[in-house]
């Protein structure tokens, strides 16, 4: 962990250090259910995609879905952590309308994931390490909707009994930033890898966050847990004003009191749900319907041998062999399908080596600039990675200029085709043609004969002969001929 | 013709087979013998529609030759098992009318079979008893009275109901299941035998579960070669009983009338307790004799932990059951009764749903499982779980290949006789079963006998895993040897 980089807080006794750590409820990506063959799709009719076993009918019994605990062990090998080859399924037990057994089957004291750790990307391309304390499986429950009547409460038991990894992270988070670059690089490894996909309003990806305040160098305060979180930006605010609220406190002479608290986006602050005295006792012990899940090493191994390219690799990849910057690497592979539609350019460009880094820089700031400023995102873009491809080509090749480039690139995504073709039709093609361009060198030269004696004494002078140029042309001069051109006519 | 009810299972398929009498005739016999006997309040549900065409059913198939192994055998259910479209409450008031849209594997096997369903039969509520007093739809009384005595006995519990059918020949076998000695303790109560097979042995898809580490369904029946034929058809691997275990299922009816000799029987001096009644002693000296006479050698053996078992077992259940039974929180199906919070339609629901015993184990198994209890109890009940279980594999590794006990410390009780000040009193029933379900063992009690005043005694034996079939040979020997017993009828 950097911890040189970490913000520190200020408050009216000096300086203020935050120690935050997440458990974060990552939906698995699966067809079925943790324990039951119902199905998993979002978005049906409430209690369309229920079991028996999902509402706990009597005599009901679990049976372990495999691919759940294949997308685990990915995740965890994703998070770089220990993969437990034997763990075991705890009854977590509370009552709740929208838990049908009266326990959550989860894992408690042997998960299938043990430590790990993550690298998050910071500003100015800084990273921090993250710990990984645990992953582990457990059952979502069901949801209550409050808004059908005005006298009763209804539960949809669609979600009931769908997988939940729950990773718990060490106190390792120092601030608002590093939290949510944390949840940011969690979500982006699980769409790599498929486990999850991350939508948080879907509620595929919610987190608990525990904040506390010390003094830098003592030892942790007592924290409070803002539950339930499901947006990046929201996770950023509840920390700063809880980690505020609770220096406050402290300064005034008071104490923080262990709490769940909940974050009200509208109001932009933590309120208390309840406290530690209501804590659920949740009588954890082993499901005696399950027996403890054991694999192999060979399992894991197969599982590992198929992990496709991760974000760190990638962007380790594209800063070796393309020469871009971490910067810019981290910026591409941050969504999979940014870093899949930049491979996509990759793989069709006439030459990679010479224009991969021109490719990024095409990426990053000319779609990606305009994909922001119309709210798209990439796998909408009316440009597609064949098109960029081309447009970067006739650059690389010299047919067109990066100014023309830009006129293209906005051709391309208004009206769509083949920029080569629309080039050729539209006549861009740059002007490499030296006796085309040497009659427009000569007539602005004879047209400007101050400026030309001047030359000599103020080389620097030179560009404002090449934009002339250059505008003459309609920007379809070569910039490299018409320099040459001039340096050899003006004598420089 | 002899009456049809009295017919053994195995010589109720011959008849069936040699066209001596159908299906429907004998199911007829029984439905007749259900409704005169509704005194001892056996069935807690009746199904003689379903009963006759089910019966039907099974002639065509034997008509055809195409019947299954248990073609046209009415049995009867305990109200634990699932039966699709037939009301299933475990005796308790919490299940109200609750009415499964499923069966349980057990059941849908027997069926499978060509069994046939005469209806659901009476238990402790959710299996918790040793004297079928706990269930809402009262107490079930025992055939067997003591001589000269007109008052009413317990057939023992929970599987009280399948115990007093299958004695006062209501139905020609019946399922029940077993959790510290629900199956083997009535069995010992009523002269039938009874066969808790290993843990594993059968699916507990289905079945209301009271403790799932202990739970297993088994048959109780009029012989060891029926109990023999009813397990075939109940055991069996489920894939969605990820506890049932992948073995194939012997014929286990080939193991009766098997040689013995040479097979060493284990004498457990830690089941000989201070001040255990006389009768039971000498029984157990009998059962001895009969096995050596047959063959077989008797080894003294040792399970130090014995002692342990009971109240290791009364931590280990009560704790699965306060789980188990969440789920009936008035909120899905069963019972609801309302309240002005949802806490309060909980607490409402559960304190007028739940019987006095449930309520109390739900409570001890709460506490056994509270942070901070948690250790001393539960972990410490499981220690001894496996200590216990050690017992058993010294013994068995020691080349013995069976042991036998007495079944119960005494026969069986007057309704309302024990218990009432002390629930110890009755928990100490199970004392000599208890430990069988706790290493997860097959076991079988089997009528060996009569007390002082006229009422059946049986003895235990305990098996290897998956060894259920030295149980049938050994059963058989003891079943020859002390011959059957029958209740003389009084209602």
């Amino acid at each position: 962990m950097s911890t040189a980089t970490h913000k520190l807080l200020k408050g009216a006794t000096g300086d203020w250090e935050v120690v935050i750590g997440m458990e974060i409820h990552a939906q698995v990506t699966s067809n079925a259910k943790l324990f039951s063959g119902a199905s998993t799709a979002f978005g049906g009719e409430p209690n369309s995609q229920v079991s028996l076993v999902d509402v706990a009918m009597p005599g009901m019994l679990p049976v372990i879905n495999e691919e759940c605990v294949r997308q685990a062990v990915r995740t965890g090998l994703g998070l770089n952590a220990k993969i437990n080859l034997r763990s075991v399924f705890d009854r977590k037990n509370y009552f709740y309308p929208d838990l049908p057994q009266g326990y959550q089957i989860s894992q408690y004291a042997s998960p299938i994931v043990g430590e790990g750790e993550v690298t998050v990307e910071l500003d100015g391309g800084k990273t921090a390490t993250v710990g990984i304390e645990r992953l582990h499986l457990e059952q979502d429950p069901g949801k209550m909707l409050h808004d059908q009547s005005p006298s009763m409460s209804y539960i949809d038991f669609n979600r009931c009994g769908v997988a939940l990894m729950e990773i718990v992270s060490k106190p390792d988070i120092r601030d608002a930033e590093q939290a949510k670059a944390y949840v940011t690089k969690l979500r982006s490894i699980m769409r790599y890898l498929g486990t999850c996909d991350g939508d948080m309003e879907k509620g595929s990806l919610r987190a608990d966050v525990n904040v506390s305040v010390r003094k830098p160098g003592a030892p942790l305060g007592t924290r409070c847990e803002i539950k339930n979180m499901n947006s990046i930006t929201f996770i950023g605010q509840a920390i700063e004003y809880e980690a505020r609220r609770q220096i406050e406190i402290i300064e005034d002479g008071g104490k923080i009191e262990q709490e769940t608290r909940r974050f009200d986006p509208d109001k932009g602050e933590t309120r208390s749900m309840r406290s530690k005295e209501e804590a659920h006792d949740y009588r954890y012990f082993p499901d005696p319907d399950l027996l403890p899940l054991e694999f192999s090493q060979a399992f894991v191994d197969e599982l590992k041998a198929k992990l496709p390219e991760l974000p760190d690799q990638k962007k380790a990849r594209f800063v070796a062999d393309f020469g871009l910057s971490a910067y810019d690497a981290s910026v591409l592979v941050a969504e999979r399908e940014s870093a899949l539609f930049y491979e996509t350019v990759l793989d069709k460009l006439a030459n990679r080596a010479r224009d991969g880094k021109m490719a990024a820089n095409w990426v990053i700031n000319e779609l990606f600039g305009r994909l922001n400023k119309e709210g798209r995102d990439i796998t909408g873009s009316p440009v597609g990675a064949e098109q960029l491809a081309a447009i970067i080509d006739l650059i690389g090749e010299g047919t067109i200029s990066g100014k023309i480039a830009k006129d293209l690139f906005e051709i391309v995504w208004q009206e769509g085709g083949d920029p080569r073709a629309l080039v050729e039709s539209r006549g861009m093609k740059q002007v490499t043609d030296l006796s085309a361009i040497e009659k427009v060198v000569d007539d602005i030269i004879a047209a400007n004969p101050d400026k030309a004696a001047q030359v000599k004494d103020k080389p620097q002078s030179l560009g404002w002969f090449v934009g002339q140029v250059m505008k003459a042309s309609g920007g379809k001069a070569n910039p490299q001929s018409v320099n040459d051109l001039l340096k050899s006519k003006l004598g420089v | 013709m002899t009456d049809l009810t009295s017919l053994t299972l195995a010589e109720a398929r011959k008849g069936l087979a040699d066209k001596t009498f159908t299906s429907l005739e004998l199911t007829d016999a029984h439905l007749s013998a259900i409704e005169a006997a509704r005194v001892l309040n056996a069935f807690v549900m009746e199904t003689p529609d379903q009963a006759r065409a089910m019966a039907r059913e099974a002639d065509a198939k034997i008509a055809k030759d195409d019947a299954g192994p248990l073609a046209g055998i009415p049995l009867g259910i305990k109200d634990l098992f699932a039966t699709k479209g037939v009301r299933t409450t475990a005796c308790s008031k919490i299940l109200g009318n609750f009415v499964p849209t499923y069966e349980s594997t057990v059941t849908s096997q027997l069926w499978r079979d060509g069994a046939v369903m005469l209806g659901k039969l009476n238990n402790d509520e959710f299996a918790m008893g040793s004297a079928n007093e706990t269930s809402c739809f009262g107490p079930v009384g025992n055939p067997w009275r003591r001589e000269g005595s007109n008052t009413t006995l317990v057939p023992g519990g929970s599987s009280g109901g399948s115990a007093s059918a299958v004695a006062a020949l209501l139905c020609m076998g019946a399922t029940a299941t077993d959790t510290g000695g629900s199956i083997r303790q009535p069995a010992a109560f009523t002269a039938t035998v009874g066969i808790k097979p290993t843990y594993g042995r059968c699916s507990r898809w289905g079945i209301v579960a009271f403790a799932s580490s202990l739970d297993q369904a088994g048959p109780i029946a009029r012989s060891v070669r029926d109990a023999a034929m009813l397990l075939r058809s109940m055991a069996g691997h489920d894939p969605k009983d990820t506890t049932s275990v992948d073995i194939a299922v012997p014929n286990y009816e080939a193991a009766i009338g098997k040689s013995v000799k040479g097979m060493k029987i284990g004498i457990p001096r830690e089941y000989r307790l201070d001040g255990m009644p006389a009768e039971i002693d000498r029984l157990w000296s009998e059962g001895r004799a009969w096995l050596e006479a047959a063959g077989a050698e008797t080894v003294e053996v040792s399970l130090p932990h014995t002692k342990y078992a009971l109240p290791a077992y009364y931590i280990v259940a009560p704790a699965e059951a306060s789980s188990n039974l969440a789920r009936y929180d008035g909120v899905r199906y069963g019972l609801r009764e309302q309240g002005k919070t949802i806490t309060e339609l909980y607490e409402n629901t559960r304190a007028e749903g739940f019987g006095a015993e449930v309520r109390r184990r739900v409570m001890i198994g709460t506490y056994v499982l509270s942070a901070g209890y948690y250790d001393a109890y539960y972990l410490r009940a499981q220690k001894v779980r496996t200590l216990i279980k050690k017992d058993f594999e010294d013994c068995f590794a020691g080349g013995v290949d069976a042991i036998l006990t007495p079944a119960t410390p005494s026969a069986a009780f007057g309704i309302g006789e024990k218990g009432g000040a002390d629930p110890v009193e009755m928990y100490l029933n199970d004392i000599f079963t208890v430990t069988v379900n706790m290493a997860g063992l097959p076991g079988i009690a089997v009528p060996a006998g009569k007390d002082a005043q006229g009422l059946p005694l049986g003895l235990q034996l305990i098996g290897r895993p998956f060894e259920e079939e030295t149980l049938f040979s050994l059963g058989e020997v003891i079943e020859q040897a002390a011959g059957r017993f029958t209740p003389a009828r009084w209602w």
